[in-house]
């Protein structure tokens, strides 16, 4: 159901070291992008529990990006391979749960990348907004609220 | 009257009848339990009626053992009335603490049920169609039968729990213990689960058979291969819920040679098990490489199924999403 009033609500787990300081970048250098993602800091992308996930998912996110270093880049030599392991896992079991896989996303954005986490909020935007709002907990149970 | 012994009651709701048959086997210690105990209402043995309950002075019952998730209207209107006859309640068993295998019906929703076990299954025999009503006219008499849910509930999300006896079923020790802390006025602190904080791996005797590095290139199910059964399953490529699961249980799946599939849910630290598990499974995959860890990912047939086979309804998202079943 797209829907030209629906602002997507996106949630953004960002390294410290690589895809915040390209985040930074992006604002420093006053470029404009869409202002949907919420963007929490983490460490590193390999500190991002799942659970993390399901949590934003559940609090109404629409969808939900972990962006790290570039493989081989990851100040600490592999969170970044856990993230990309557990990215693919858990996109298996969000689709299980009714979840596409559009929703969550893993980007590589180094400090230098600026245009691109430009053009990823961008176009994650776009994307989240032809797929329409998740709407988890809407689903309410009819037959114990009757 | 001479002083009274502490009343307890048991109950069940969306159970295999596995929890009962848990309480038989205290064995002798049964003869124990009646002794300190009046056992006041227990449908699966002892013939009390609601009414008997409903006659009952509120909170004059010491403990409720309450076995079993909630999906049904009556098992809603039991519960409550439990909970308001009763000083303590405890959810015994998996299904009540995390809503067990009966929470897997969470991956669908009432009318996808139905249709399922009442017309489609390849053994149904329903010419004409029919499904359970909750409204049936019989000879001009009105008969009901409970409303059935889209959703499977753990006991914590109807009403107030204040112990929880984890496993399926639980373990006669666990079960003793808890009665005699119960007895002695020795129990820990409201909302605990009573069996120890730490994961199973920690008490496994094949840990000491885990590698330094424990790593995994390929994902089999157990009957795919012959298990060693002094060996870690997981250095085996055989999926053990252990590192996310709470210990206590004796390992009794583990010495019959088969990896722990979680019926103890996770430990007080962890608030989703199958994330949590994910997160452990997923680190363990030996490649950096994209391409090898989809296939690898490919070889796990049903994550959320196995991750959570016991604790789907207690988890973040709880179901599956509603406008995503038709």
């Amino acid at each position: 159901m797209a829907n030209e009033a629906f602002e997507p609500k996106l949630v953004g787990f960002l390294c410290n070291w690589c895809s915040y300081t390209g985040a930074d970048l992006a604002g420093t250098a006053r470029m404009t992008y869409a202002p949907n993602i919420r963007i929490i800091r983490v460490m590193c992308s390999g500190r991002v529990d799942p659970q993390f996930v399901l949590k934003a998912f559940i609090e109404g996110a629409d969808g939900v990006l972990i962006s790290g270093c570039h493989p081989g880049d990851c100040h600490y030599q592999e969170g970044n391979y856990n993230a990309l392991r557990r990215h693919r896992l858990l996109s298996k079991m969000l689709e299980q749960f009714g979840i596409e896989r559009e929703r969550f996303r893993l980007e590589w954005v180094s400090a230098a990348e600026g245009v691109k986490f430009q053009q990823i909020c961008d176009e994650f935007t776009e994307q989240i907004k032809k797929l329409g709002p998740l709407n988890l907990n809407g689903g309410k149970d009819e037959h114990r609220e009757a | 009257m001479s002083t009274e012994k502490p009343k307890v009651a048991f109950y069940w709701c969306a159970s295999c009848g596995g929890c009962e048959e848990a309480v038989i086997d205290l064995a002798e210690d049964i003869l124990k339990v009646v002794e300190a105990v009046d056992i006041v209402f227990w449908p699966v043995a002892l013939d009390f009626k609601k009414k008997d309950v409903e006659a009952m002075k509120d909170g004059s019952i010491a403990v409720s053992f309450i076995n079993g998730a909630v999906r049904l209207s009556e098992q809603e209107e039991m519960v409550k009335l439990l909970r308001q006859k009763s000083g303590l309640v405890v959810a015994f068993g998996s299904c009540s603490h995390l809503g067990g295998i009966p929470g897997l019906g969470n991956f669908w929703n009432k009318e996808t049920i139905f249709r399922r076990a009442y017309l489609t299954t390849p053994s149904t025999d329903n010419p004409d169609g029919t499904v359970p009503l909750e409204k049936t006219e019989v000879d001009g008499k009105e008969l009901t039968l409970p409303r059935f849910y889209d959703t499977v509930y753990t006991l914590d999300q109807v009403i107030d729990v204040d112990y929880y006896l984890p496993g399926c079923a639980p373990p006669p020790d666990l079960i003793m213990n808890a009665l005699q802390a119960i007895l002695e006025g020795k129990l820990p602190p409201k909302g605990a689960v009573l069996s120890p904080n730490k994961s199973l791996c920690d008490d496994c005797k094949r840990n000491e058979s885990k590698p330094e590095k424990l790593t995994i290139k390929e994902i089999k199910r157990p009957w795919e291969v012959e298990l060693d059964p002094e060996k870690c399953f997981l250095a085996q490529g055989v999926i053990c819920m252990g590192p996310a699961t709470r210990t206590g249980c004796g390992e009794r799946c583990i010495e019959a040679n088969m990896p722990c599939r979680g019926c103890f849910g996770p430990t007080d630290q962890v608030i989703d098990q199958g994330a949590k598990f994910l997160s452990s499974l997923a680190s363990i995959l030996d490649t950096d490489d994209e391409k090898e860890i989809e296939k690898i990912v490919d070889t796990i047939v049903d994550p959320a199924g196995t991750f959570y086979r016991f604790s789907l309804p207690s988890s973040i998202f709880r179901r599956r999403r509603m406008e995503d079943i038709k």
